[in-house]
């Protein structure tokens, strides 16, 4: 077994993410799974190999950042108006203090 | 006039000789998307108001004598996962059910300066994380040629709307095969162009190294052209390329006499029955156009599917962070503390796919596994690129399957998301690099299911890939 029922209600703690007792039953072999798959890397070499994090192309290192000129900015009405519950110009929030 | 087969030429000379204005095509376009509609799903909802708008400056440009732009009047679906000013965009998430944005993506900013007509937001899987549009929050989508089957994904919907006819074209994005598998699936073209080729500006991120916007359409010219219109840097996204967009129809020509091309060995080795009977008499087609044809070897493929799977959850698990309950998603009412409403806003939320890769997302960057995982599949990663860049030395493009199957029943691999990730080793390799690829229909099974070839081409080759795929279109070898 790669992973855990208690490492996966670890990362899902992580994540932020509650999950009922059949799902973490259920993450658990899939991501057993997975994670067989994923061993494969272990086979191939790449001692010597630069990660590559993006795909770069031949350009002067600043040659991607805009301007530096102010824009109108949103608003907050505009950013307000899909929140579960909007205050006057700002997200209510439950409490955030728990003890 | 048949809405269902128009194409843009044919949207232009309706048009240019008064046969109909913008706002009539665009009603009689809405009418029949929203009666052919229920068939298969693959719209999520319509936007006749901004339809008509748009349609309304069409009209106006073409009354004062303006060139109405390469897109006019052109209906246009759009994925749910690229954002639409006042238009709902809800990534096919529960938590975004009610979400209206208040900004435009730059892609769909130059496709109605072009001309297009936003005619509506098609399905896919919840936050593009999928190969069969089954991941969405709102039911699946039926594929138009086999209703019991998926249109593939996670872009099922748009590629659907194209091949229904309740689009001309469509626009989708790609991260590791959405476009052109789906594209594959239901018999049209999808094209995932060059990373930085289209601004991801309002694209929902969702692996942010391997996330392209890409065209779907019914010809290759029209697939062409949309490319035309949304490609080129944008200031409000860093990743964009500054590489000037060249006239991509101009490449049409058919002339494709004394092209390289490359057959990597990897790829067709466990390739069988009818997918790879049909790639290879596409193969034979595009011999018999002059093209020379050679094996290539690309050895990392192997590891491409463990490479992708960790690279993009981890991406997604950092991405999908934003979706808290606090800003503008759905959240869960019963929650006393602010960390217990993040969990049961989240937990609630997202399906069970969005669930289990931000899982393995934040597992392989957890303490412990970062070097094993994800660093390791970084410099997987370089190696597959190496392999495309060595291929490139050698060949001007290559030609590959795109799916190891056709379009498979729904729910026939809901339940094993393991199978679901390998059906994915043609497409993710390219996404990996970052090359544009497209598919391009290649013909049908005995059962009448369409079957796509994959053209890769080296960064920033699109013309060598359009012309390439439109001569092969042209020959008239398929269908």
């Amino acid at each position: 077994m790669r992973i855990t029922e208690q490492q996966v209600r670890y990362v899902a703690e992580l994540a932020n993410l509650k999950l009922t007792e059949a799902e973490v039953a259920k993450f658990q072999a899939d991501l057993d799974g997975i994670l067989e798959h994923v061993e494969k890397l272990r086979e191939i070499d790449t001692e010597g190999v630069e990660p590559m994090a993006q795909v770069l192309f031949e350009a002067d290192a600043a040659a991607t950042l805009r301007a530096d000129v102010p824009v109108p900015p949103l608003g907050s009405e505009a950013a307000l108006a899909n929140a579960p519950q909007p205050g006057p110009g700002y997200f209510r929030v439950p409490r955030v203090i728990e003890r | 006039m048949k809405i269902e087969s128009l194409t843009i030429d044919a949207v232009r000379q309706a048009l240019g000789t008064r046969q109909a204005s913008a706002a009539e095509l665009t009603r009689e376009a809405l009418r029949f998307a929203e009666r052919e509609n229920p068939r298969t799903g693959a719209y999520l909802h319509f936007s006749p108001e901004r339809a008509l708008a748009a349609a309304a400056r069409v009209d106006e440009r073409l009354a004062h004598g303006e060139d109405p732009g390469p897109l006019a009047g052109v209906p246009v679906a759009v994925k749910d996962v690229i954002v639409t000013k006042g238009v709902r965009t809800t990534c096919a998430s529960k938590l975004l059910a009610n979400y209206v944005p208040p900004y435009d993506a730059t892609a769909i900013v130059r496709m109605e300066a072009a001309g297009g007509i936003v005619l509506g937001k098609t399905n896919c899987d919840e936050f593009a994380m999928g190969s069969s549009t089954e991941n969405s929050a709102f039911g699946p989508v039926r594929n138009p040629v086999a209703l019991d089957r998926v249109p593939g994904g996670s872009s099922g919907g748009s590629a659907a709307a194209v091949a229904q006819g309740t689009a001309v074209v469509a626009l989708g994005s790609d991260t590791g095969g959405s476009i052109r598998q789906p594209a594959s699936f239901c018999g049209v073209v999808g094209v995932t162009p060059t990373y930085g080729r289209v601004s991801r500006y309002g694209l929902t991120a969702f692996a942010s190294s391997l996330d392209h916007i890409g065209p779907f359409a019914r010809t290759v010219k029209d697939a062409a052209i949309l490319l035309g219109a949304i490609a080129g840097r944008d200031p409000a996204d860093s990743t964009s390329a500054e590489a000037p967009v060249p006239d991509y129809t101009a490449a049409l020509d058919g002339n494709v006499k004394g092209l390289k091309l490359g057959l990597p060995r990897e790829y067709l080795k466990d390739l069988k029955g009818e997918s790879s009977d049909l790639l290879y008499r596409g193969v034979d087609v595009l011999k018999r156009l002059g093209c020379e044809v050679r094996e290539i070897s690309m050895p990392a493929t192997d590891y491409a599917i463990a490479t992708y799977y960790i690279i993009c959850t981890a991406e997604a698990s950092s991405n999908l962070a934003r979706y808290d309950g606090v800003r503008y998603t759905t959240r869960s009412p019963h929650s006393d503390t602010l960390s217990e409403m993040y969990r049961n806003t989240r937990g609630e939320g997202f399906g069970a796919e969005c669930k289990r890769r931000i899982m393995l997302g934040t597992y392989v960057l957890s303490h412990g596994y970062y070097d094993a995982y994800y660093l390791k599949a970084q410099k997987v990663r370089a190696l597959i690129a190496r392999d495309f860049a060595r291929a490139f030395e050698q060949v001007d493009a290559i030609v590959a399957p795109v799916s190891p199957f056709p379009a498979f029943k729904l729910g026939e691999k809901l339940d094993d998301p393991m199978a679901m990730y390998l059906s994915d080793i043609y497409t993710i390799t390219g996404s990996l690099a970052g090359v544009p690829c497209m598919s391009v229909p290649c013909g049908q099974t005995a059962e009448g299911l369409p079957v796509g070839m994959q053209i890769l081409t080296r960064h920033f080759g699109e013309t060598t890939m359009f012309r390439l795929a439109h001569a092969f279109e042209q020959s008239g070898a398929v269908n």
